[in-house]
């Protein structure tokens, strides 16, 4: 919904949300009817529509009532926060209450209603006014006589209005077969919104779709609307589309484990996170780690919780050693609890869209999500959901919703097919062996990453959700005792390896040993034989030496004796 | 139809027993937009019946609500011509050209209703 540049100018209505559905507001300048049952909202409409006018967008107005006179109309919309009086005295606002009394008239021949256009021209110039609302103009019908006067009369007013050159909000009530009893939708043909107010299942829901809306483009959809203490709010959240952008940035799970299952990270920040289980599976704990992790960041955090009271699920937390009430004390973390038959889906949206505006968290938590599928049918759950999700990606908002398995279907099976709609798709089941119940967890998507295709036992202790690598023996996943018994094998069968490994180790030591040993004895008696060999080289060679210094001593004593002989003796 | 009855219902002996006849018993304010036939229509009727049914005994006040627009929203005027038939009590309103003779008589409350 890109406004052309040719399109007709618009007048903003400062309505949370109906701005979005026309495009920019109501045409500028032309009438536009807003019809209904009674008591359906058009008076609050219009009425905002003026004191927003002329508090945000500096257009007066005048508010010309037939049905309520000014003293009821300012005591009941002060409950909205408006300040009539206060606009009527800054001249931002002119009330009339038109009287009419079909008793006290007595139709005496042609008439017209210049009356009115003079009236309404006074007060218009009065103030300078931009913005007009006739509520409900229809009353002029069972005030005055002659209908068909009052017929010309009408669409003299609707042009003289576009002449006028105000924006002005026309009601009527919604008659049989028709839009209005009195079918003003056939002069006031350039923008029409219907306002409905139904029940269904002893729900009420309020609704508003814009029937037609001539040279502009606009939601067709019906859009739930809500009235409370801040006025009007309607919520084009089927009109988003999908143009979000997709955010790098990864929030932690709270659980390392799972943290590491999910490529190390965690979850896409804005994504959308499905947990569904059976019974009992740790689903709200997993929220809690979830939320507490996103606390301790300093985020805000919104949990919707739709079965279980804010200290139920705060005390069942802290038995599983999260605990909350830091967080909530200091406002990061706000529950809203609300039973889903308490109000329509659409009602529900509504609020949880106004709360996440006005609490402005960076994650939202439902828990369960499909509690609300026992008050209406699947289709319109499913169209809920897909415009909260897109209302919160379009907001960076990351969703965590908790989904119950009813027992006896597939675990892979959701209500509403709202795995489509999930980008993280975390299961928890339990796992039955050997007499006892386990609990598993496993990832079944999670777009955009690499995440680990195993299952996780998954153990819920009084310091919080463990993650531990389960079994796959022949006969499945093995976990609790099961695994425990084939954990104590495989230490036994580790055991017996290490001790294998040691023998070995050790009998290799004692032959080198033996080896080292011999090695030396060898050495020994080879040094013994090599210095006794030497030992007796040495010997021959003094007995060599002392025989050469004997002989030069005999030849030396024969010059003057015979010493060389007895030199030559002993040889 | 215009049959000239005499005053015979209730309304005018009520109307005699309330007020004291002193000033014009009758104040009648006669609110139009501009000289249109519409108007001149309604202030000829208007001026005829008085002559013939109220004897001078009336005050009235021809009041162009486009040189005097800021008095319609305290008179509740809506459609013109308007007739106020101001006192005696009760206040009626006459729309149109008063142009229905019988109908400006049970208006002035001169003449019950036929039907």
């Amino acid at each position: 919904m890109d406004p052309a540049p040719a399109q007709l100018p618009k007048s903003p209505t400062g309505i949370d949300g109906l701005d979005e559905i026309t495009g920019g507001g109501l045409p500028t300048g032309r009438p536009t009817l807003v019809c209904g049952d009674a008591g359906c909202g058009k008076t609050l409409l219009a009425m905002e529509f003026l004191v927003r006018g002329a508090t945000q967008f500096d257009e007066p107005g005048v508010f010309m009532a037939f049905e309520e006179t000014t003293q009821e109309l300012t005591r009941n919309v002060a409950s909205l926060g408006f300040d009539l009086d206060d606009l009527v005295e800054r001249r931002q606002l002119a009330l009339d209450f038109v009287y009419i009394e079909r008793s006290e008239i007595e139709e005496t021949g042609e008439f017209d209603l210049e009356g009115l256009f003079v009236r309404l021209g006074y007060a218009i110039d009065t103030i300078g006014a931009k913005r007009v609302v006739l509520d409900t103009i229809e009353s002029l019908f069972s005030g005055l006589p002659n209908p068909l006067i009052l017929r010309a009369e009408l669409r003299r007013l609707f042009r003289w209005l576009k002449d006028k050159g105000v924006t002005a909000i026309i009601t009527g009530e919604r008659g049989a077969g028709l839009l209005t009893r009195q079918g003003l939708e056939e002069y006031v043909s350039d923008c029409v919104i219907l306002l409905d107010h139904r029940v269904e299942n002893l729900i009420s829901t309020r609704r508003l779709r814009v029937v037609k809306y001539r040279g502009s483009t606009h939601g067709t959809n019906e859009y739930p609307f809500l009235i409370d203490e801040h006025g009007l709010s309607v919520l084009p959240v089927t009109s988003l589309g999908l143009e979000h952008t997709a955010s790098e940035e990864r929030v932690s799970t709270g659980i390392p484990r799972l943290d590491a299952m999910l490529s190390g990270a965690g979850f896409y920040r804005g994504s959308s996170i499905l947990v569904s289980g059976t019974a009992g599976t740790g689903k709200s704990s997993v929220a809690g780690h979830f939320a507490e992790a996103a606390c301790r960041r300093g985020e805000r955090v919104l949990y919707f919780a739709f079965e279980e009271s804010p200290s139920q699920i705060q005390r069942n937390l802290r038995s599983v050693g999260i605990d909350l009430a830091p967080w909530v004390r200091q406002g990061l973390l706000e529950f809203k609890a609300n039973r889903p038959t308490f109000t329509g889906l659409e009602t529900h949206l509504a609020t949880m869209h106004k709360t996440i505006h006005t609490f402005g968290p960076r994650i939202v938590i439902l828990d369960p999500l499909n509690s609300f599928i026992s008050a209406t049918n699947e289709i319109e759950v499913k169209s809920m959901l897909m415009r909260l999700i897109d209302f919160l990606k379009l907001n960076q908002i990351t969703g965590f919703f908790t989904s119950l398995t009813m027992g006896g279907s597939a675990l892979d099976r959701t209500d509403a097919g709202i795995s489509s709609l999930s980008d993280t798709w975390l299961l928890l089941f339990a796992v039955e062996t050997g007499g006892e119940r386990t609990r598993a967890l496993s990832i079944l998507k999670s777009r955009g990453m690499e995440h680990s295709n195993q299952n996780r036992e998954f153990l819920i202790t009084s310091h919080g959700v463990q993650l531990r690598d389960v079994y796959l023996g022949p006969g499945g996943v093995l976990t609790g005792s099961a695994r425990l018994a084939r954990e104590a094998e495989d230490t036994a069968e580790r055991l017996a390896r290490q001790q294998e490994i040691d023998l070995r180790r050790r009998e290799l030591e004692r032959q080198r040993a033996l080896m080292d040993a011999q090695v030396a004895a060898i050495r020994a008696e080879f040094e013994a034989r090599e210095a006794e060999t030497l030992a007796l080289i040495e010997r021959e060679q003094g007995r060599e030496a002392q025989l050469a210094r004997e002989r030069v001593e005999m030849a030396w004593s024969r010059k003057a004796d015979a010493a060389p002989t007895v030199a030559e003796d002993p040889s | 139809m215009p049959t000239m009855k005499p005053p015979d219902s209730d309304a005018t002996t009520d109307q005699a027993a309330a007020p004291p006849p002193s000033p014009p018993a009758f104040v009648l304010r006669l609110y139009v937009a501009g000289a249109t036939p519409k108007s001149v229509r309604a202030i000829a009727n208007l001026k005829r019946i008085c002559k013939e049914h109220l004897q001078g005994n009336y005050s009235l006040e021809v009041i162009d609500l486009y040189q005097r627009p800021q008095l319609a929203k305290g008179e509740q005027i809506i459609a013109v011509p308007t007739l106020i038939k101001a006192l005696p009590l009760p206040l009626h309103r006459m729309i149109g050209t008063l142009s229905d003779t019988e109908r400006v008589l049970v208006g002035l409350d001169l003449q019950g209703k036929t039907k």
